[in-house]
């Protein structure tokens, strides 16, 4: 029980670095693109990080399933938005 | 340690809403205010409200903060914001607000003790249902007549909103479709949409005897269908079409049927017989999910913006 | 009473509260007819937030909440939303056919032409 418990501990916490991390590069960076660099980052891994940590708390199998497909499903969405965003950016003032 | 995180919900919650009354642009205010429904979805987990969570993050942050963002570009081209009140009226308007809070607040650690409660009583019912799901009983079956006014009500709003079209557009569809779509907006309403109806299947199938229901599923369905319009892969409903006014009415007027089949089966308005009320509910509950769904997208989507092609 | 001795209810019951000001606040400052359906979602949020400490502390019969105040939240939260999507529609309206976004008695206004 104490090593499962141990691991949820070590992933999550990662996972909430990576998102502090994250939170301090949106913040403190200059310009949109490389905000949403450290923005994805967070999002990407640092939720992958939380949700494999969780793993072993599941109860069910179908229940540790669940947790995967929301982060696939967070990967999308972060994915498409940061793309629309960068687009957006682009499309404003062409050139770097 | 959970007080600690329940503190800094509600800190959240205050600041993004104070950050509401001080935001310069109203973009920013409907951010804030997107952020502000998520928060309070968590919020609703930690007083034991699954189901309300789901329908606020939902609907609260997601459909409400599409409509307004919407909205907002909508008014971009507007003159900067006419003149707010005054110093002094500002003043006297925070004194009478913090009175209302003071008064609610009051109210709240005043609430009586032990508190009155129909749990036991809905906890009593429940296997009459065939349901676990104590929320779904009290929308489907106790005080079903509520939930069908509301519906009511949905279609009433709805009507509301297609009135304000001009005269020439009536019946002819909303614009939703941006002059450009971006090619990853176009991929994810490819690849979003079979999930997301599995999952809205999947919660209002679940909402009889867990947290989900028709509205967090409908809500669901409605996302689903908005992005495939949003991304231009499917053409916005003309308002005028049969078979779409037939699917906005049809869970409604499915469930008034059946009410009144309650008449002649089980001695009343909106009553099942025993044997067979889980199948009755969850019929209602798939019915009224697609009608909940066409709703919602069509308020999001407002009147008629485009002539009608006949 | 220190803030220990509160349950989650009664926490949640006063930042409600808070909310509800905090919201009507916004709706009776503000002129911009946008930020002030926001501030009508928020002073709703808190109202039903304090029902949501309600339903919290009814809890029993193997319940985390008493479910009826539940229900009606959710009800309630769906007919917002409506009434919400209708006072946009308004404001849109209003918009297109005077350009103004405040309801401001009488300024000088050019009516744009309207289709």
């Amino acid at each position: 029980m104490a090593a499962t418990e141990a691991f949820t501990l070590v992933f999550v916490g990662a996972g909430a670095v990576l998102f502090l991390a994250g939170t301090l590069g949106l913040l403190r960076f200059p310009d949109t693109l490389s905000r949403l660099h450290a923005l994805s980052k967070a999002d990407n891994l640092g939720l992958g990080l939380v949700v494999v940590g969780l793993l072993p708390q599941c109860e069910s199998v179908t229940g540790a399933l669940k947790l995967v497909c929301v982060w696939l499903l967070a990967q999308l969405s972060a994915a498409t938005a940061s793309q629309l965003i960068a687009g957006a950016v682009y499309r404003r003032k062409p050139g770097p | 340690m959970s007080l600690l995180l329940d503190l800094a919900l509600v800190a959240w919650l205050l600041a993004l809403a104070l950050y509401v009354t001080s935001a310069r642009g109203d973009r920013d205010a409907i951010v804030a205010f997107i952020a502000f429904g998520l928060l309070l979805g968590l919020g609703w987990t930690r007083i034991a409200a699954l189901d309300v969570a789901l329908t606020e993050a939902a609907i609260g942050g997601g459909v409400t903060g599409m409509l307004l963002l919407r909205a907002e570009a909508h008014l971009r081209k507007r003159k900067p914001g006419g003149p707010s009140k005054g110093v002094v009226g500002k003043a006297v308007t925070a004194v009478a607000c913090v009175m209302v809070t003071v008064g609610l607040m009051l109210v709240v650690l005043a609430f009586p003790s032990p508190a009155p409660t129909l749990a036991p009583a809905a906890a009593a019912a429940l296997p009459a249902t065939g349901l676990g799901n104590p929320v779904t009983a009290v929308l489907l079956a106790y005080r079903a007549l509520d939930t069908l006014l509301e519906k009511v009500v949905l279609i009433l709003a709805l009507i509301g909103v297609w009135s304000l079209a001009p005269d020439g557009l009536w019946g002819g569809a909303p614009r939703l479709r941006p002059a450009l779509v971006p090619e990853p907006l176009a991929y994810l309403a490819q690849m979003l949409p079979p999930f997301g109806v599995l999952i809205a299947v999947y919660m209002c199938w679940v909402g009889a005897d867990a947290p989900g229901g028709t509205f967090q599923a409908g809500t669901v369905l409605a996302a689903m269908w908005l992005l495939v319009m949003l991304a231009g892969l499917s053409p916005e409903p003309e308002t005028r079409g049969k078979a779409l006014r037939l699917t906005l009415i049809a869970g409604p007027a499915l469930f008034v049927a059946i009410g009144f089949l309650g008449f002649a089966m089980a001695g009343g308005f909106l009553s099942y017989p025993e044997s067979i009320a889980k199948p009755l509910i969850v019929g209602i509950e798939a019915a009224l999910t697609l009608s909940i769904a066409a709703t919602l997208g069509l308020l999001v989507a407002g009147p008629a913006q485009m002539a009608s092609g006949r | 009473m220190s803030v220990a001795a509160l349950g989650p209810a009664t926490l949640f019951g006063l930042c409600g509260a808070a909310l509800a000001g905090i919201g009507l606040f916004v709706v009776i400052t503000h002129s911009g007819l946008l930020r002030r359906i926001v501030g009508f979602n928020i002073l709703g949020a808190g109202i039903f937030l304090v029902f949501g400490a309600v339903a919290r502390r009814g809890a029993g019969a193997g319940f985390g909440g008493d479910p009826v105040p539940q229900a009606l939240v959710i009800t309630g939260i769906v007919v917002a939303f409506s009434a919400t999507a209708l006072a946009v529609a308004l404001l849109q309206r209003l918009f297109d056919l005077t350009g103004r976004e405040t309801l401001e008695a009488a300024q000088e206004h050019s009516p744009r032409s309207e289709a």
